[in-house]
């Protein structure tokens, strides 16, 4: 209780500073470390106002060329930019949907069954594919999808799931994103229907719900609030779908379809060299970020769910 | 509550009729979750000439361990693994010991810089610099590219296991530390002799979770260090070759000891998986702790 009454008060002293001498050590190298390998990167951004090359890189910040939002306007006006814009936004939209809808889905059955031994095999196999990189994955999502590949042998036909510029990578890439994470996923719902009032279930059982309205009307609006704050998370994220996954799964054929943002920022930043450019399509993917978490917790807010800030 | 639906007569039929859809359901989805790795398996265990005939199968038809072979002469998988357990071991023990550490400290109120750092940490879980940025500043400021600490030393605190490992430290009874503090213990003692072996739990989950992101790490090999391959990286290596090389004028004497691209890629891929299929059994109580552990305290 003392220790209480005196954190509000403590002041700087060298004194204070002495007696907490190991938490110091204990703790400044890993600020420094933050520093460096966090911060850095930050002061970074600085570079999307500038014309940096790898020649000019090495000059300190005020003999750079500044450039204003020259790199922007470039960066909206390249001839990729729209497609990666519409692939993004597509695919995270679309991987939300798929994602959010299977592993509630996922988490309602798990929840319902009542074989427990069965349920625990279910649930430890479907996490197991969240375990494995992206690229054993894709290697084993070439073997079966590929232009005659374990699918098409198996349902003796050409699908073209790999092969097809069209939208349908997006799809694909989805599906797989689900079949990966479905099980991890539904973990957090499996948890917040754990704390679902029982006697909300025996008292729509006495007044004869069915199990369909019991889940309808009891658990979903129970796990309402976490599958809120879920979607405001991922809203947030929704321009930061990974250069690795895209870059994994596609191929020379399907690459118009797969492109999104942070990958355009490295073919730009490092393969063309131009790492003023990169960085600015880097931080307007940043800043979009941040803007989209904020205007989806406010809208959260306003419908009178639990924001998340 | 399924006893109870059995009293009631109709309830009964239909919930029992329900049960067995959902166990179906969780069957097929078992399947569809095993058949693929099972795939992969019998692929890099079959005979490479007999798996271009139909690669649909999940016991070898011609079984053969030519494919393991092959890829430890040729590509240098040795090499790829060692580099792949290496940095596994140690960026899991450093993670561990630097999490553990500066989570102790980020637990304790009376420390006069706690929120500053706390905020700090957490600030970077939300913005970062991005790819460019980070990819100058080991390759060119720091001059980290092809060196093994690019593999350690950027990934060696993750915020996530730093704040699920500080809210397990806070729920441990204070009096412990305050005993030990009367008895003269420095707070660098009191971490190391108390508050570890308390964080056992908590630990291996930690490190189960540095040491799954160390192996299946791709990216960091890729943006700065594809001098020094890990398996994940020798297995993109040979995607990319796979859908390249077609040799069409191969001579029939090579094709009889050749090892499809195929093979070479299952086999590498089940090398590749096996370790964390391995641990995973026994240790996925763990991963799931944390995971809700995380989510809670978030």
């Amino acid at each position: 209780m003392k220790k209480k009454a005196k954190k509000q008060k403590t002041k700087f002293s060298l004194n204070l500073m002495w007696k907490q001498r190991y938490l110091l050590l204990m703790s400044v190298p890993f600020v420094i470390w933050l520093i460096i390998f966090k911060y850095l990167p930050l002061w970074g951004w600085t570079m999307a106002f500038q014309e940096v090359k790898p020649g000019t890189f090495a000059l300190p910040l005020w003999e750079r060329e500044f450039v204003g939002f020259g790199n922007f306007i470039k960066a909206f006006t390249d001839r990729l930019f729209a497609k990666t814009m519409i692939n993004t936004i597509g695919i995270s939209i679309l991987g939300i949907a798929i994602g959010t809808v299977t592993s509630i889905f996922f988490a309602l059955v798990l929840n319902e069954i009542c074989f427990t031994r069965f349920k625990k095999i279910t649930q430890t196999v479907s996490y197991l594919p969240h375990f494995v990189s992206w690229v054993i994955i894709a290697s084993i999502a070439k073997m079966l999808l590929n232009d005659g590949g374990a699918v098409d042998t198996m349902l003796n036909t050409k699908l073209h799931l790999m092969s097809t510029n069209t939208p349908v990578f997006w799809v694909v890439v989805c599906l797989i994103n689900v079949w990966k994470e479905m099980g991890w996923d539904a973990i957090i719902y499996l948890s917040a229907m754990a704390g679902v009032d029982q006697g909300l279930y025996e008292a729509a059982k006495v007044d004869g719900a069915n199990r369909f309205q019991r889940i309808w009307h009891i658990t979903l609006p129970g796990i309402k609030p976490t599958i809120v704050v879920l979607l405001i998370m991922s809203i947030g994220g929704a321009l930061n779908v990974g250069m690795e996954r895209q870059m994994l799964l596609s191929n020379s054929i399907v690459q118009d379809n797969a492109m999104v943002l942070s990958w355009f920022s490295y073919i730009r930043g490092i393969g063309s060299n131009n790492y003023g450019l990169g960085t600015a399509i880097g931080m307007f993917q940043s800043v979009v970020g941040v803007i989209l978490l904020f205007i989806a917790n406010k809208i959260a807010g306003l419908l009178g769910e639990n924001k998340l800030v | 509550m399924e006893k109870n639906d059995g009293k009631n007569k109709k309830g009964f039929q239909k919930g029992k009729i329900f049960d067995y859809v959902l166990l179906v359901f969780c069957l097929l989805l078992i399947v569809i979750t095993v058949y693929p790795f099972l795939n992969v398996l019998a692929i890099s265990l079959n005979d490479s000439i007999d798996t271009m005939r139909n690669v649909n199968f999940i016991i070898p038809r011609k079984f053969t361990l030519s494919n393991y072979t092959y890829i430890f002469k040729e590509n240098n998988l040795g090499g790829a693994f060692a580099m792949s357990v290496l940095r596994t071991v140690a960026g899991t023990a450093a993670g561990v010991i630097c999490t553990a550490m500066l989570a102790y400290v980020l637990s304790r109120k009376d420390f006069y810089f706690n929120k500053l750092f706390t905020i700090l940490f957490v600030i970077t879980m939300y913005v970062s610099g991005g790819m460019i940025p980070e990819y100058l500043l080991m390759t060119r400021t720091l001059n980290l590219g092809n060196s093994i600490w690019v593999y350690i030393l950027p990934g060696l605190i993750w915020v996530y296991n730093l704040i699920l490992m500080r809210s397990f430290i806070e729920g441990l009874p204070m009096a412990l530390q305050e005993a030990a503090k009367i008895d003269g213990a420095n707070d660098f003692t009191i971490w190391w002799k108390i508050i570890l072996p308390l964080c056992t739990p908590t630990l291996a989950t930690v490190a189960l979770f540095y040491a799954v992101g160390q192996w299946n790490s791709f990216m960091d090999t890729y943006l700065y260090a594809r001098d020094l391959p890990t398996l994940q990286y020798v297995l993109y290596e040979i995607m990319e070759q796979a859908t390249i090389q077609i040799d069409p004028h191969a001579q029939a004497s090579d094709l009889k000891n050749a090892v499809s691209p195929m093979s070479v890629r299952m086999a590498i891929t089940i090398v590749a998986t096996v370790p964390i299929l391995i641990v995973y059994p026994f240790l996925q109580k763990y991963f799931v702790g944390g995971m809700t552990l995380g989510a809670v305290k978030d």
